[in-house]
């Protein structure tokens, strides 16, 4: 293995995590191929693209539970594939994650949910696990819901109070899986501004991995773009609306034609009709 | 080429159980590991305990009835036939407690509660619930499965006595009440035949074998499955079909163990 200090991962001490050179392949079949990311203190960041493309995968190397065929990932200074469970453990109680779903517990309610995290990892009174499940939950607008089943929530407010459970032990980076998913324009833009209201009260650094262009650039500090397991292009909001890639280009004002094909490649049209040329 | 085909084919499939069964039992080891935070946090089985024990209550307290009655009438007529009509308390005693409780309760309990384990465990996993509990460094080995194991394993013996118990008022229900069978015969020949460590004892240990191996496999199943509807689905299915068959087989292995060749 290539020692980290050639693969360039020196960790500046205002950068949350940084990716160096990440390669990863499921089988063979590469997914990511030299991926070179920094996460600033403080920021957030967007990965963009076509699905498919890798960013799940980025952010599940981010938080452990892939392991890359080459490079690192480091958080807080620390390199995650190298950790051992109880370290890997250690280091995502400073993390949390927003699932695309919410992943919220079926079994339990509202406030179990959020509390769940604080029984599980702190020897908290229970009333104040009280006090603080219900200012997490106010401060996603939720606090009513307190006794509700997840089953009794629209797909918005499942949303919302995911995020509350994410965010329940102040962690210092936060990752988003397609927060956006299957949410309607008035609860997608709720939940953007609290992603965005909720990272800089907590002074944390947020990666949201999404394919709803319109709504992150309005929210995020950085973006990347990612095709095929590459970078395709990166930079501010303004860079990007103002790219003239022919991928960011039609990404960002999602055109039928250019680089990314309406058809997914597959044999001679008129043989599979069977037509005489 | 078909023949080759077919040969690859099985050597594929008894590779592919052999792992499952090495997997299995590394999954089995692991809940073993876990365990002790479920004892420390022991309300984690108790609530366990109602959705596996409790929830199947009904179900084998009405089996156990009607098997019961079945016996005593079955019974009745063989016994009747060698004059030993008396003899109707032992015998059903003796069939409940060493074979028929602990392994009509058991398939009953896999049907129930294993198949109920592993679809509410394979849901947790398509829905992301198992990945969210690890991202929040959680394990779920010892949050979801460990409570879920202790209580199938302690819920087991006990449904399996009440299933005798119950069976045992059903044939006396049939053969004292109903057909007038001696009261006084059926259950002092109960008494002097049915031993309690060679006959109960062992019916439980038998119970308490099954839970271990009906509750492993439901948990594996569910944390196994494919997170789709077909995936779930399928490892449902395998849950009490597995099941069933490992308990049959393990019964005969205990039975051969316990009670073969005395």
């Amino acid at each position: 293995m290539r020692p980290l200090d050639i693969l360039g991962c020196k960790l500046s001490s205002s950068v949350t995590a940084e990716i160096c050179e990440l390669n990863f392949a499921y089988a063979k079949r590469p997914v990511l191929k030299g991926i070179n990311m920094r996460f600033p203190k403080g920021k957030l960041v967007a990965i963009m693209g076509l699905s498919g493309c890798g960013k799940t995968t980025l952010l599940r190397h981010i938080g452990g539970a892939l392991k890359p065929s080459e490079g690192c990932v480091k958080v807080g200074g620390q390199v995650i594939h190298e950790l051992d469970q109880d370290g890997l453990y250690a280091m995502r109680r400073k993390m949390g994650m927003l699932f695309q779903f919410g992943a919220l517990f079926t079994d339990m309610s509202v406030y179990d949910n959020v509390a769940f995290q604080m029984r599980e990892h702190t020897d908290l009174p229970e009333e104040l696990i009280h006090d603080l499940v219900l200012m997490k939950l106010h401060a996603v607008g939720l606090r009513g819901t307190q006794n509700l089943m997840p089953s009794e929530l629209s797909g918005g407010m499942a949303r919302r109070v995911a995020l509350a459970r994410t965010v329940a032990l102040d962690p210092m980076l936060i990752m988003y899986d397609e927060p956006f998913a299957g949410l309607d324009p008035i609860s997608l833009t709720v939940v953007g501004d609290l992603i965005r209201r909720l990272n800089d009260a907590l002074g944390a650094t947020s990666i949201i991995v999404t394919h709803d262009i319109q709504e992150s650039l309005k929210i995020v500090d950085y973006v990347y773009f990612m095709s095929n397991g590459v970078i395709e292009a990166e930079g501010t909001p303004d860079q990007i609306r103002a790219s003239d890639k022919e991928f960011v280009h039609q990404f960002v004002h999602g055109e039928m034609n250019g680089p990314v094909p309406f058809h997914y490649p597959g044999g001679d049209y008129r043989q599979d009709l069977n037509l005489q040329a | 080429m078909a023949v080759a085909n077919t040969i690859r084919g099985i050597g594929h499939r008894a590779i592919d159980a052999v792992w499952r069964i090495g997997m299995a039992t590394r999954f089995f080891f692991l809940t073993l590991m876990y365990s002790g935070s479920s004892f420390r946090r022991f309300h984690l089985i108790i609530k366990e305990l109602f959705s596996t024990g409790v929830m199947s209550l009904i179900i084998i307290v009405v089996a156990g009835l009607f098997v019961g009655m079945v016996l005593g009438l079955q019974g009745y007529e063989t016994l009747k036939r060698y004059g030993s009509e008396s003899a109707l308390g032992v015998m059903v005693a003796l069939g409940l407690v060493r074979e028929l409780g602990p392994v009509v309760a058991a398939l009953l309990f896999a049907s129930r509660a294993g198949s109920a384990m592993t679809a509410e465990i394979g849901l947790m996993k398509a829905t992301e619930q198992i990945s969210a509990m690890e991202m929040m460094a959680v394990n779920p080995i010892a949050r979801i499965v460990a409570p879920r194991f202790w209580a199938g394993v302690i819920s087991m013996p006990l449904l399996a006595a009440l299933f005798s118990a119950v069976g045992i008022f059903g044939g006396y229900f049939v053969g004292v009440v109903q057909i007038g069978v001696d009261e006084g015969s059926f259950w002092s020949q109960m008494q002097a035949a049915v031993d309690f460590r060679e006959d109960i004892l062992n019916g439980v240990l038998k119970s308490f074998v099954f839970g271990v191996a009906v509750t492993v496999i439901a948990l594996y199943e569910g944390y196994d499955a494919p997170p789709t509807a077909e995936g779930v689905s399928g490892a449902t299915t395998r849950t009490v079909v597995t099941s069933s068959l490992v308990i049959l087989m393990l019964d005969f292995v205990l039975t051969a163990m316990m009670f073969g060749g005395k």
